[in-house]
């Protein structure tokens, strides 16, 4: 068949797939156009096989091929509802990744709760410690901050309570920001998230131990008990996915470099994902709970421990039944 | 998903460019361009521009709302400097503004539009491309990858592609179709066809000097060589 003869045959075709393409695109298909879409898009490339291997002109062939790839794009796109694919990653997704990938937990949780602890227990012990860490400037206004004696604890302490936003936006700023270094860093072999992780490890654990030498202990664990539930795991979170990262770079198995970081990569943006959404809540619960005064010591205790359970069980046991959603 | 993703050129003797071809589970071959460092460069520093205006104009009224707009700001700041090109990317069939400006689009390395995984992982490996400063890291991965990836695009799976253009077709010169006096291959069929369509874009004098060359294989007089081989390629594909 001759070129002219078989554009006239199929233009109509080829006319109806492109504003069909467009809609789709768009986001407002028609019904009854999608009904018979797959076999429209098969007939697309049908043509185009039949338009390279005729020898048919050049523009022809582009056209086609753009029309195909629209199809395929539109045809192949990775899409579901939005709504039900978050609920399924919180309930089911993101624990699962966590338990799966217990290895770089463990070794980031170890890395920073070691380093935390080893530090806090130093500085009670030397107590001069902490200035290798800090200035004495920072160190006097970190005292400021979760002195007794004030009315509101905590980082933001110098302003006053109507601050709530204030406190929220810088705490979303900062320690997400905080945690997306931790995981980005890990793609330089792993080093970076090392040393985020031993870093923050060591400051807080710095400030606690200093805090808890001077007698500000109440005032202090009370204020961190409860968005340290959700912050400090998050942070090991963040760590264990940048060690993936890493790991994947320095022992690739049987797979390319760059394969092996590809499938990492997709595991361990899941990880991020989820300490993205425990930051959000971190940050809501570090500005309007944490701070607050008016709550006695003994429930924000209380409150901050129920809050560590939960969080420990959700990651061992959350989407473990045999019917979860997927 | 990825090896399906050839840089072996579809025809023999094609040219050597920095297309890559795409294999669908039709069994066709769709072509994709990457795009290089220099328009890259351009689409960021677009969106940068646009994100600094956002930045000082929601600044300013930030100022007026107090407290509240200071929670704001830093919330706003986070979101143009984490978010704004995921949010683009993903909902805008992978085309932040700058992106969308110069014909640029994210996709994965299997053609798909890019989402909401791929997208965070690219962006948020930037930080990483950043390094150690300007974007050395990025532009060496770039400028070693084929397909122009910088760190997080090998990460994410990701390409940054140049949109297809809709092919402009020109009409074939009027003249009167006659069929070839010799058997032609395919490939020599198509390039008469190419020679025709493309007479709007050669100098009068090019044509005549191409032409005149191939002009005593098909048997046509000297004189007559453009119109003769214009009218061969009208027969070629069957105009009359």
């Amino acid at each position: 068949m001759k070129q002219t003869d078989f554009e006239q045959l199929h233009q109509g075709k080829w006319q109806a797939f492109a504003e069909n393409v467009q809609a789709l695109r768009k986001g407002q298909p028609q019904l009854q156009a999608v009904q018979h879409f797959a076999q429209d898009y098969r007939g697309i490339c049908q043509h185009l096989a039949l338009a390279k291997q005729r020898g048919y002109s050049y523009p022809l062939i582009e056209e086609l091929q753009q029309l195909a790839l629209q199809g395929h794009q539109q045809f192949y796109r990775h899409k579901s509802p939005a709504l039900q694919q978050l609920i399924g990653f919180v309930v089911v997704g993101f624990p699962a990744t966590v338990r799966a990938q217990w290895r770089s937990v463990a070794v980031a949780s170890a890395l920073f709760f070691g380093s935390l602890t080893l530090m806090a227990l130093l500085t009670v012990w030397f107590p001069d410690l902490i200035y290798s860490l800090m200035s004495a400037n920072q160190v006097a206004s970190m005292e400021n901050m979760y002195d007794p004696a004030n009315r509101i604890i905590g980082p933001m302490s110098a302003r006053d309570h109507q601050d709530d936003w204030v406190m929220f936006g810088f705490y979303i700023m900062n320690n997400i920001g905080i945690a997306f270094q931790t995981f980005a860093s890990g793609l330089l072999f792993g080093l970076g998230s090392l040393f985020f992780l031993l870093f923050n490890g060591l400051h807080i654990g710095a400030v606690a131990g200093h805090l808890t030498r001077i007698g500000y202990h109440e005032t202090f664990w009370s204020f961190v008990i409860g968005h340290g539930a959700f912050e400090l795991t998050a942070i090991v979170l963040a760590g264990a996915a940048g060690l993936k990262l890493g790991s994947a770079l320095i022992a690739p198995g049987r797979l390319t470099r760059a394969n092996a970081l590809r499938d990492a990569a997709k595991i361990s943006i899941r990880l991020l994902g989820g300490a993205i959404i425990f930051l959000f809540i971190a940050a809501f619960i570090e500005a309007y709970w944490s701070s607050s005064s008016s709550l006695s010591v003994t429930t924000k205790v209380t409150v901050g421990a129920a809050l560590w359970a939960l969080v420990l069980f959700y990651l061992s046991y959350s989407g473990r039944g045999r019917y979860a959603p997927q | 998903m990825n090896a399906n993703l050839t840089s072996a050129p579809l025809a023999p003797g094609a040219l050597l460019d920095t297309q890559v071809y795409l294999e669908t589970p039709e069994g066709i071959d769709l072509p994709l361009r990457p795009a290089g460092l220099p328009v890259r460069f351009l689409a960021f520093a677009i969106d940068a521009l646009i994100r600094s205006v956002i930045l000082i104009l929601t600044g300013i009224a930030w100022l007026y709302m107090g407290k509240l707009g200071a929670g704001l700001a830093s919330i706003s700041t986070f979101l143009l400097l984490w978010w704004y090109m995921v949010f683009f990317e993903v909902l805008n069939q992978g085309r932040s503004p700058g992106k969308q400006l110069l014909g640029l689009q994210v996709i994965h390395s299997d053609g798909t539009p890019v989402g909401w995984p791929a997208s965070l992982t690219r962006n948020l490996l930037r930080f990483v491309d950043l390094l150690p400063f300007a974007y050395c890291l990025g532009i060496l991965s770039m400028i070693n990858s084929s397909r122009f990836q910088r760190l997080g695009d090998l990460a994410a799976g990701t390409l940054v592609v140049y949109q297809a253009q809709a092919p402009q077709r020109g009409a074939l010169p009027e003249v009167p179709a006659r069929p070839a006096s010799v058997l032609l291959t395919l490939d020599e069929q198509r390039a008469l066809l190419d020679f025709a369509e493309r007479h709007q874009q050669l100098s009068s004098q090019r044509q005549e000097e191409l032409a005149t060359i191939i002009a005593p294989t098909l048997h046509i007089a000297p004189s007559q060589a453009v119109p003769g081989v214009h009218a061969i390629a009208r027969s070629i594909l069957g105009q009359v």
